[in-house]
């Protein structure tokens, strides 16, 4: 599988603040890569220069096989943009808009017009199409920006904070929209704060903080990393034993609170199957049963906490 | 189809003017302003020089009209658009920096050559025959040009207050507008005067108006059309120059 996304030693600096720091990543085709980090780690610079907005100080970023730096136009042909502020023209409707855009993606009328109906349709807008954006709601500006880096049907989009602030009636429809693209084939570059987005969408997530990339990798494998020390809540019908719940192959230790067990693990595996035999062995059923990994936020938060404020 | 090709260029370049004139230029306030602003100027320059013709003084309104309307807005409309964030929209999609600010162009081009139109039937109810008229329609067309490109020029400083972009407009477009031979005919304007009125491409616009009302003029006609033309070149090649280089600066 190739690469959608390719970043080489990227920089950019604003005066004597070096904003992203030689960062270098890629996402793979048909991947949905989330960029997390906290208020002022580089997202939206590195973003910029990833859609052609700003030129980097060094570095190169390879899109669609081409640099962005050398062949702008070419690249931003292949992409979409959903950025974090509105920018649609709000004195136009969302059918002038959509027909603008159609126009400087080189669509041809029939086509984008055609396409502008669908995608204001699945996304809830076509009986408003004619009515000035600036009538329009946030969440229904953020849909018709969907729509509009939706239009020439791009095969990489680029997207920042989509959900911010939204209704989660168009929260959920704009996630939902990006589950069905990415399951056809689009590859989706998330810029997000929403943890829990991230971990429900994203294959690979990169995060950065002071304009350096601090980890890049799935969701899950991150959660594992962070803490290799597992914990296991596990509750029973009957008493147990203690002390030997404590000797049970893999068990680091046992606590009790109310009525579960509190176990620490290294291999949540092995336990797991022990706590199963060992419940076996005592005639006893297993109520409940919990893993309690590590969330991403506390991923973001163990990587992210020696800045953030 | 090549997105980067020039073709492509000027046709989402043709986008963006369209999308400039139904925002910006379709604006009671705008039209009103284009007309009302030369109209009385000339006015207070009627009043005051009762003994120059109405010929010399219609010449001048209709060089005012074009100058004024054609830089009116564009100036503006990158500080306006930075401020709504649409300008880091244009800056994501697949056109140039150079197919923006000819976007932006052809848009003034088109509201100046409107407008001027108007004051030029005005003149013609006022009673002045028109002797020259394929020399005053390619004449708009190239000041029209030229003026535009001027607006963009005046739009290079990367700033998003609006404001500070007209003050520089205003402070660069009346000093041009007296220096021009407008209300002053060439013929009786001192050596430092006449030195200062061929430096502004207006001279020479107003010339070719003059000469297409009364069939007199200062410079030869293929010499207003030539600085004028020749002018239109060097101002659009720089302000695009100048705009690649200050856009990132704005977002």
């Amino acid at each position: 599988m190739h690469n959608a996304i390719e970043v080489k030693d990227l920089t950019k600096a604003f005066g004597t603040t070096i904003a992203v720091d030689r960062i270098s990543f890629s996402v793979q085709v048909g991947e949905i890569f989330g960029f997390l980090g906290p208020n002022g780690a580089g997202k939206t610079t590195t973003t910029r220069m990833l859609t052609g907005v700003i030129p980097p100080d060094g570095g190169t970023a390879t899109i669609l096989s081409h640099d962005i730096g050398r062949e702008p136009v070419l690249v931003k042909q292949g992409f979409g943009v959903v950025p974090e502020t509105s920018n649609a023209y709000a004195d136009l409707t969302a059918w002038q808009n959509l027909m603008l855009m159609g126009e400087l993606y080189g669509l041809e009328h029939t086509r984008a017009a055609q396409r502008a109906s669908v995608l204001l349709a699945t996304l809830g807008l076509l009986e408003r199409k004619d009515q000035k954006v600036q009538a329009y709601s946030k969440g229904m500006k953020q849909r018709l920006i969907l729509a509009m880096a939706l239009l020439h049907k791009p095969p990489l989009l680029f997207l920042d904070e989509p959900t911010s602030g939204l209704d989660v009636q168009s929260a959920q429809m704009i996630l939902s929209l990006l589950g069905d693209l990415n399951r056809n084939g689009t590859t989706i570059f998330l810029t997000t704060h929403n943890m829990e987005e991230a971990n429900r969408l994203c294959h690979r997530v990169g995060i950065i903080r002071s304009g350096k990339i601090v980890a890049i990798d799935a969701p899950e494998k991150l959660k594992a990393a962070i803490d290799r020390v597992h914990r296991i809540e596990v509750s029973f019908d009957r008493e147990m034993p203690g002390e030997a719940l404590g000797r049970l192959p893999g068990v680091a230790s046992a606590h009790r609170t109310g009525d579960k067990w509190q176990i620490t693990a290294e291999n949540s595996d092995a336990v797991i199957r022990s706590l199963v035999k060992f419940s076996q062995e005592h005639s006893a059923t297993i109520v409940t049963l919990n893993t309690l990994a590590p969330s991403l936020d506390d991923v973001f938060l163990r990587l992210t906490q020696d800045v953030s404020p | 189809m090549n997105p980067a090709g020039i073709s492509e260029q000027v046709q989402r370049a043709w986008a963006i003017a369209k999308k400039d004139i139904r925002i910006y230029y379709f604006k009671a306030p705008v039209l009103i302003f284009g007309v009302f602003m030369p109209v009385f100027l000339f006015l207070a320059f009627l009043m005051g020089s009762r003994q120059l013709p109405l010929a010399f003084l219609v010449s001048g309104l209709v060089g005012m009209t074009l100058f004024f309307t054609a830089t009116a807005v564009s100036p503006a409309i990158f500080p306006w658009e930075g401020q709504a964030k649409t300008l880091e929209r244009l800056a994501s999609c697949p056109v140039t920096v150079e197919a923006i600010v000819l976007g932006d162009m052809i848009a003034s081009t088109l509201f100046g050559i409107a407008i001027t139109l108007i004051t030029v039937i005005i003149g013609l109810a006022l009673g002045l025959s028109l002797l020259h008229i394929t020399t005053l329609l390619a004449a708009i067309l190239f000041a029209a040009c030229c003026f535009s490109a001027i607006g963009m020029l005046l739009a290079v400083p990367p700033t998003n207050a609006p404001s500070n972009i007209m003050i520089l407009s205003s402070l660069v477009k009346f000093p041009l507008v007296f220096i021009s031979g407008i209300f002053v005919p060439l013929e009786q304007m001192p050596s430092w005067g006449l030195a200062l009125a061929v430096c502004s491409p207006l001279t020479y616009f107003t010339d070719l108006v003059r000469y297409s009302f009364t069939g007199v003029h200062y410079f030869p006609v293929i010499v207003d059309f030539v600085v004028l033309g020749v002018c239109t070149v060097i101002i659009s090649a720089g302000t695009m120059c100048l705009h690649q280089r200050t856009m990132p600066r704005r977002m």
